[in-house]
């Protein structure tokens, strides 16, 4: 499989058109992107697809670093795969760069542009009471966010080992000052061990 | 979180104004968001939270709330959003485009890496194990995010009550029911404002009263 300049060309506008619909993050998008990249033009396999998402969730940074990896994909499928050598690497580099910058410039200049008006204008009524207003509702934004993760292990009492570390790792987050990645490396132990 | 360190003298009692320190350099800002970046496994913003303003004090509790919410509301990545904030803040465009570059570039790198080397051993049991607990410990360090951010809420012009039915009402919506997040946030997050909106309205004419 290759692709055409046309092509390239079509997945940086679809990259860039999803990226001032990503309310929530680019996860939000992930549904649309594997309609088009696997369903629609068979760049990626289902397989590729989700372990991008499990890789980049995995791995440290921003899980928007899953858009990396499906033009990593794309282009490395582009190139003939892993065994297609200098070339497959080049077009692998090359998707990354394209999805990147398409998913990330209209949301970051819109971002930037837009805080930077708010923090001008930080004095204005309708700034401080969209500030004011919002703070409960992110907060719960944040709880219901660790609510929806552990719930994705499964249902509590099939899970229970899985929700009594997230329960205790939160416990101890919130009361203590213990490092945040001893706990990672805990979570990551237990679960090598097989006990969670 | 409790503040020993008395406000700056002629600095106006504004959330905003009461930041304590700030990155020395773009430098620092790059090195810091790398840092940061590099401990979230799992999300990134729990580590934010623990180093920005814990930690470092580049921002109080309050204002991390604040820029969170714009964060959060406009599209794009979340905490990209807000280390372009941040960065912007302190030394304008070129500082949004470095602190971009550091919660990005080590990451970007490590996770291809990962894919180029990681394709065949994925499958074991033992790494799907540790996968499976680390995301239980990233659930847990979010919501106690939002944990400690409730203390945060004392000083909202909404009052406790008004607060406590808001974070009840989103956490339904969207953790138990699965409301998609636009409805709530145009829906609840709409009430909300236009009820702060009021509230600040009164402050103002209670204050010109004096």
């Amino acid at each position: 499989m290759s692709l055409t300049t046309a092509d390239w060309l079509a997945l940086f506008t679809h990259f860039m058109s999803l990226s001032l619909l990503a309310i929530g993050g680019a996860i939000t998008t992930a549904p649309d992107m594997h309609r088009y990249l696997v369903d629609e033009r068979h760049w990626l396999s289902d397989g590729q697809f989700t372990s991008s998402i499990a890789l980049a969730q995995a791995a440290p940074g921003p899980n928007v670093l899953f858009i990396a990896l499906l033009g990593w994909n794309v282009g490395m499928n582009a190139g003939g795969g892993m065994g297609g050598g200098v070339t497959a690497w080049a077009f692998a580099l090359l998707g990354v760069i394209l999805a990147m910058v398409g998913i990330m410039l209209p949301s970051t200049t819109l971002t930037f542009a837009a805080a930077r008006w708010g923090h001008q204008n930080r004095e204005l009524r309708a700034v401080r009471a969209f500030k004011q207003g919002m703070a409960p509702i992110v907060i719960a934004l944040l709880i219901s966010t660790g609510w929806i993760l552990a719930s994705s292990h499964g249902s509590q009492l099939q899970h229970g080992p899985l929700w009594l570390l997230t329960g205790v790792t939160a416990l101890l987050v919130w009361r203590t000052r213990l490092h945040l990645l001893w706990l990672l490396a805990a979570g990551g132990l237990l679960g090598w061990m097989g006990w969670v | 979180m409790t503040n020993p360190d008395s406000p700056t003298p002629g600095v106006p009692p504004h959330p905003a104004d009461q930041v304590h320190a700030q990155p020395a350099s773009l430098r620092d800002l790059f090195w810091s968001f790398t840092w940061l970046a590099l401990q979230g496994f799992g999300g990134v913003l729990a580590v934010v939270q623990r180093e920005l303003v814990e930690k470092k004090r580049w921002l109080t509790p309050a204002e991390f709330v604040e820029d969170w919410a714009v964060a959060q509301i406009l599209p794009g990545p979340n905490v990209v959003n807000l280390s372009l904030m941040i960065g912007d803040r302190y030394f304008g465009l070129r500082g949004a485009l470095v602190a971009l570059a550091g919660m990005l570039a080590f990451p970007m790198l490590i996770v291809l890496v990962l894919a180029a080397v990681f394709a065949g051993i994925s499958d074991s049991p033992g790494i799907q194990g540790a996968l499976r607990g680390m995301g239980a410990v990233a659930a847990g360090l979010i919501a106690a995010t939002g944990f400690k951010l409730i203390a945060s809420l004392k000083i909202n012009i909404m009052g406790a009550a008004v607060c406590w039915s808001l974070a009840a009402i989103t956490f339904i919506a969207i953790a138990l029911l699965r409301v998609p997040l636009a409805w709530v946030l145009l829906s609840v997050g709409g009430l909300a404002c236009a009820w702060a909106y009021r509230q600040l309205g009164q402050v103002h004419v209670l204050g010109t009263k004096k």
